[in-house]
C-alpha cells in the first residue's frame, strides 16, 4: 500500500463539513474537485498543533490544482486560469465522492 | 569646569506615551533576560540578523537562477537547498519556488494569514497582508494584477498560489531581454519584492 492514499494526476474532492478552531482549508474551495499538482510531505496536523498537542499521526499533504472558473461562477479570465491551494489528507476524498 | 550655559532648552522626548504593546514587549524582555532564558547581548544579535533578511536576498538567488541553468533546476526541485547553497538557511522551512514562464503566470497569496519566506523576500509588504489583497488575489487575480500595473494576455494562465498550510512560496521571474551579458550582481538589481511575490514581473533594462 502507497504511503499516501492519492497519487499526482489524480482528481480530489474537498470535504464540505465546516468545524470550528484552527482550521487550513479555505471555505471557498470546499466540496470543490481539482487535480492533485504534487505531493508535499506529511506534517503534523495544524488543527492539532494550533492546540498544544503533537498533531500526529502526520497527515500527507497535497497542493490541489483548481480551475477558478470552478471555484468562481463569474471568474471573468479565461478558462485555463488556475488555483493551487495545500490540502491535507483528511480534507480529501476522491472526486465524484 | 562646570557646565555653566544654560541658553538652550532641555531636550525633550516628544514621542508622546508608549503603545501598550511597546511596554509589554520590553517588560517581557526584561523578564525573560533576568530570568537567565537569553542575554541583551542575544536580542542585539537576533534584531541584527533580521535587518538582513531583505527581497536582496530572493534576488540574489533569482539572479543565480538565471544564469545556471543546473541551479535552476535544484532550485525548481529542492528549494531549501538551493536557497542553502546559496548561504540562506531557511532552517525546517518548506519552500516552493514556482517559475514564469512566456504561458505561465505565478501570484502568492496567504488567504488564511500571511504565510510568506521572510529571510527571501524581507519583512511583507503592508499589502500583501490587507484583506483587500487576500480576498481578491483568489476571485479576481487579474484585476488585482493590473493594479500593480502588470496586464497580462489572455493567452497566458494566471496561476495563484494560496499559502495555507506548511509551504513558502516564492516566484522566479522571466529573465527581462537585453541582459543576456549581464553579471549576476547586475541582474539581481532587477529584481524587487513585488517580482518575487508575482504581482509584477522583474524590471526590464534601462
Amino acid at each position: 500500500m502507497s504511503e499516501h492514499r492519492f497519487t499526482v494526476g489524480e482528481r480530489v474532492k474537498v470535504d464540505t463539513r465546516n468545524p470550528s478552531g484552527h482550521i487550513r482549508t479555505p471555505i471557498y474551495c470546499r466540496g470543490h474537485e481539482g487535480i492533485v499538482e504534487r505531493i508535499c510531505g506529511k506534517f503534523p496536523n495544524p488543527e492539532q498543533l494550533a492546540y498544544g498537542k503533537d498533531g500526529l499521526p502526520a497527515q500527507t499533504l497535497y497542493r490541489v490544482r483548481f480551475e477558478q472558473k470552478s471555484l468562481w461562477p463569474s471568474y471573468s479570465g479565461p478558462s485555463h486560469d488556475t488555483i493551487e491551494i495545500e490540502i491535507y489528507d483528511h480534507w480529501l476524498e476522491p472526486a465524484g465522492s | 569646569m562646570p557646565h555653566d550655559h544654560h541658553d538652550h532648552s532641555p531636550i525633550e522626548i516628544d514621542e508622546g506615551m508608549p503603545e501598550e504593546a511597546q511596554v509589554l514587549s520590553e517588560a517581557l524582555r526584561e523578564l525573560l533576560i533576568e530570568k537567565g532564558l537569553f542575554t541583551a547581548d542575544d536580542v542585539t544579535k537576533q534584531v541584527a540578523a533580521m535587518s538582513k533578511r531583505t527581497p536582496g536576498n530572493g534576488a540574489a538567488i533569482v539572479a543565480r537562477a538565471w544564469t545556471d541553468p543546473d541551479y535552476k533546476s535544484r532550485l525548481l526541485s529542492n528549494g531549501p537547498s538551493a536557497a542553502k547553497e546559496m548561504g540562506f538557511d531557511i532552517g525546517a522551512a518548506q519552500l516552493l519556488v514556482v517559475e514564469n514562464t512566456p504561458d505561465v503566470h505565478n501570484v502568492i497569496v496567504c488567504t488564511l494569514c500571511s504565510c510568506y519566506p521572510v529571510l527571501l523576500l524581507g519583512p511583507s509588504p503592508e499589502w500583501y497582508k490587507s484583506k483587500n489583497y487576500r480576498k481578491r488575489t483568489v476571485n479576481e487575480p487579474r484585476a488585482v494584477l493590473k493594479e500593480f500595473g502588470t496586464e497580462l494576455p489572455d493567452s497566458m494562465e494566471v496561476r495563484v498560489h494560496d499559502s495555507t498550510a506548511d509551504m513558502r512560496y516564492m516566484v522566479l521571474p522571466e529573465r527581462p531581454q537585453g541582459t543576456e551579458d549581464w553579471t549576476e550582481e547586475k541582474l539581481a538589481e532587477l529584481v524587487n519584492v513585488d517580482a518575487l511575490i508575482g504581482v509584477s514581473t522583474a524590471n526590464s533594462p534601462v
